[in-house]
């Protein structure tokens, strides 16, 4: 519990720094653009709106810089992130609303799948050492090294055409409307093969190596040598003796590595168009609306922690040592 | 810690010459270019060729020199933002390992914040909010955000560090703190910084190439992401024109491979078990055969062929 306890209010001090530092970049952006843009827009926006971005942004200058920030606290505690300029005048909560699945379903299947098969794959490493299998290192090193969007690209250029049945960008045909019926949950289906597979692509390996790093560092255990002794089968001692403790620092380094992931992902979003988080964040920037922006570092923030979270919460189901009161 | 000097393997050799003839064009790529890579001309989208090696772009620029002139700006973020992350990392991580109580405690949680925070999108806010997006503020802006890493290893390290005989004992004739960290626990860091060095200039060309890429550095200077946006941009695919980013992903994937190499070659230091063992099989005096694995213990096996399960039976 004390574990359990601990890491919950490390992530709360997280969502406070990442709220602060959200608070903090739009004051050092010298001249505010969004005085300038909210002045271009005048007349189109009530007055309700006005008043919410002067606190996310800070336009009020009368105020002092504690009032203004509590005042913002206040506002992100109603869920208000104010509007968003492309897509106005729809509230940047919508906007995220509605990109937010399409990141989760992409990022969080590709995520797992990625971390099982290379966590897999670097079991079986780890055990044959030694033999051919070591030769296959460099590889995964180099696919490691490729940039998920150049990888996105080859695969575009390479799989889709007129008349392949990989489409090459957006998330659904655009005639159809989302919804939960089959035709379009297929659509969607078939729009996220290439996306997923490069995202899979490119981070099995940085998996495998660390899981097959920790096997080999395992398997001197004398504990692995007992469970040879004792004339258990191969296999399980793999399995159930060395494997189930390698895994440890892959899951505590799972949520870890989940920040950097995020930023691969985003840019696959990017080559195919895919209409996620992502997308709309790097829109955001080319269209300079700064709402958006704000709204999406915080809520992929939120995000990552949540996963972190589960992520910990697994690391308790597999080592309970963690599980030990006091 | 004295490192037994061996051959370096074949992995470190290949990955140290990778990135020997990076730096190298790094310094004279200007001058070996063959064309001014901005300049435009009438070989408009032209596959590659001896006059153009990596072909051309829709304004007839050579890709090749783009590439070589683009290598510079590339070495200079990566080796940038590497040694400044570095030393923010040796820095944090060493202070908060050696020291106990709340001091290093909160040191700590403030690098495990700037793991969990999401890098990309927060580089990408802070460099377009950055007035001047030159080579030297992209660097700063990584080399500010992507030590956590290096230093929660460090801290690791050192904890384990301020445990040992060595260390208590200089502690114990009353030599200095500083004293202490400088000359008893850094030189026994040296390989975990040289790796989270290498790590963290593999992130800053990666993170550079993708801010180039999605367009938000500035468009002054040339360097891979560069190229690849004018491809994207261009429609280089759906034009067929391969050859516009080919070569740019290429250069990106060697040169990461490089530096994962010389990695591998540190870790095999740091941990002699990771080192790839040749197959060693033995023929024991009655014709039956061992296989020696490190760390497991040979035991002849009842059947004639060698099982994978080197400690079987």
């Amino acid at each position: 519990m004390k574990y359990f306890v601990r890491r919950l209010g490390f992530y709360l001090f997280t969502l406070w720094a990442a709220v602060t530092i959200n608070f903090f970049i739009p004051r050092l952006i010298p001249g505010n653009p969004v005085d300038s843009l909210i002045a271009q827009r005048k007349g189109q926006i009530d007055s309700k709106a006005v008043e919410s971005l002067t606190v996310l942004f800070g336009l009020d200058k009368h105020q002092s810089l504690a009032s203004q920030y509590f005042h913002y606290l206040g506002q992100l505690l109603h869920g208000d992130l104010g509007v968003s300029f492309q897509n106005f005048p729809e509230p940047v909560t919508t906007v995220l609303g509605s990109a937010l699945p399409w990141t989760l379903g992409l990022i969080g299947t590709t995520t797992i799948l990625a971390f099982l098969i290379g966590t897999l794959l670097g079991v079986f490493a780890g055990w044959r050492r030694g033999t051919w299998v070591d030769a296959l290192l460099p590889a995964t090193s180099f696919l490691s090294s490729i940039p998920y969007f150049w990888l996105g690209l080859i695969s575009v250029a390479w799989f889709t055409g007129v008349d392949s049945f990989l489409p090459n960008s957006g998330g659904y045909d655009p005639g159809l409307i989302p919804g939960w019926q089959i035709g379009f949950i297929g659509n969607a289906l078939r729009h996220s093969i290439l996306p997923a597979a490069t995202i899979i692509v490119s981070s099995v390996g940085g998996w495998l190596l660390a899981m097959r790093n920790m096997m080999v560092t395992v398997t001197a255990e004398d504990y692995i040598t007992v469970a040879h002794a004792k004339g258990l089968s191969g296999r399980r001692v793999m399995t159930r003796y060395a494997a189930r403790n390698a895994l440890l620092p892959s899951v505590s380094g799972f949520g870890m590595a989940l920040g950097l992931v995020v930023g691969g992902t985003f840019l696959v979003e990017y080559v195919f168009s895919y209409p996620g988080v992502g997308l709309q964040l790097l829109n955001a920037i080319s269209g300079h609306d700064y709402p958006l922006i704000q709204g999406v570092f915080l809520v992929v923030t939120v995000a990552v922690l949540a996963a972190n979270f589960l992520a910990d919460l697994a690391y308790m189901a597999l080592d309970p040592r963690t599980r030990k009161e006091g | 810690m004295r490192f037994h000097l061996r051959m370096p393997s074949l992995k470190v050799t290949v990955g140290l010459a990778l990135l020997a003839v990076f730096t190298f064009v790094a310094f004279f790529g200007s001058a070996l270019a063959p064309y001014d890579p901005s300049k435009r001309s009438r070989d408009i989208l032209q596959a590659p060729s001896g006059k153009h090696w990596f072909g051309t772009t829709h304004l007839g620029q050579d890709i090749f020199s783009q590439i070589l002139v683009g290598t510079r700006s590339v070495m200079f973020v990566g080796f940038a933002a590497g040694i400044l992350a570095t030393a923010i990392a040796v820095l944090i991580g060493v202070t908060s390992g050696y020291l106990s109580g709340v001091a290093g405690e909160s040191l700590s949680t403030v690098s495990n914040v700037f793991i969990v925070i999401p890098a990309l999108p927060l580089i990408v806010i802070v460099t377009n909010v950055v007035p001047d997006s030159g080579d030297w503020a992209i660097a700063t802006v990584i080399g500010c955000t992507g030590w956590a890493w290096g230093a929660r290893l460090l801290r690791a390290q050192t904890l384990s560090l301020r445990q040992r005989d060595f260390v208590q004992a200089a502690r114990a004739s009353g030599e200095s703190t500083w004293r202490v960290v400088v000359f008893e626990i850094l030189p026994n860091l040296t390989a975990i910084i040289a790796s989270s060095f290498i790590g963290t200039v593999m992130f800053a060309v990666m993170t550079e190439i993708a801010l180039a890429f999605v367009g938000v550095s500035g468009i002054s200077e040339w360097n891979w992401g560069e190229v690849l946006f004018w491809a994207q941009g261009q429609q280089a695919l759906a034009l067929g024109a391969w050859w516009w980013f080919v070569p740019a992903g290429l250069c990106i994937a060697l040169l990461g491979t490089a530096l994962s190499l010389v990695n591998f070659g540190i870790d095999e230091i740091v941990n002699p078990r990771l080192r790839s063992s040749g197959r060693a099989v033995v023929k024991a005096a009655d014709g039956r055969k061992v296989r020696m694995r490190i760390g497991f213990t040979p035991v002849l096996s009842q059947s004639p062929d060698v099982s994978s399960e080197g400690g079987g039976r």
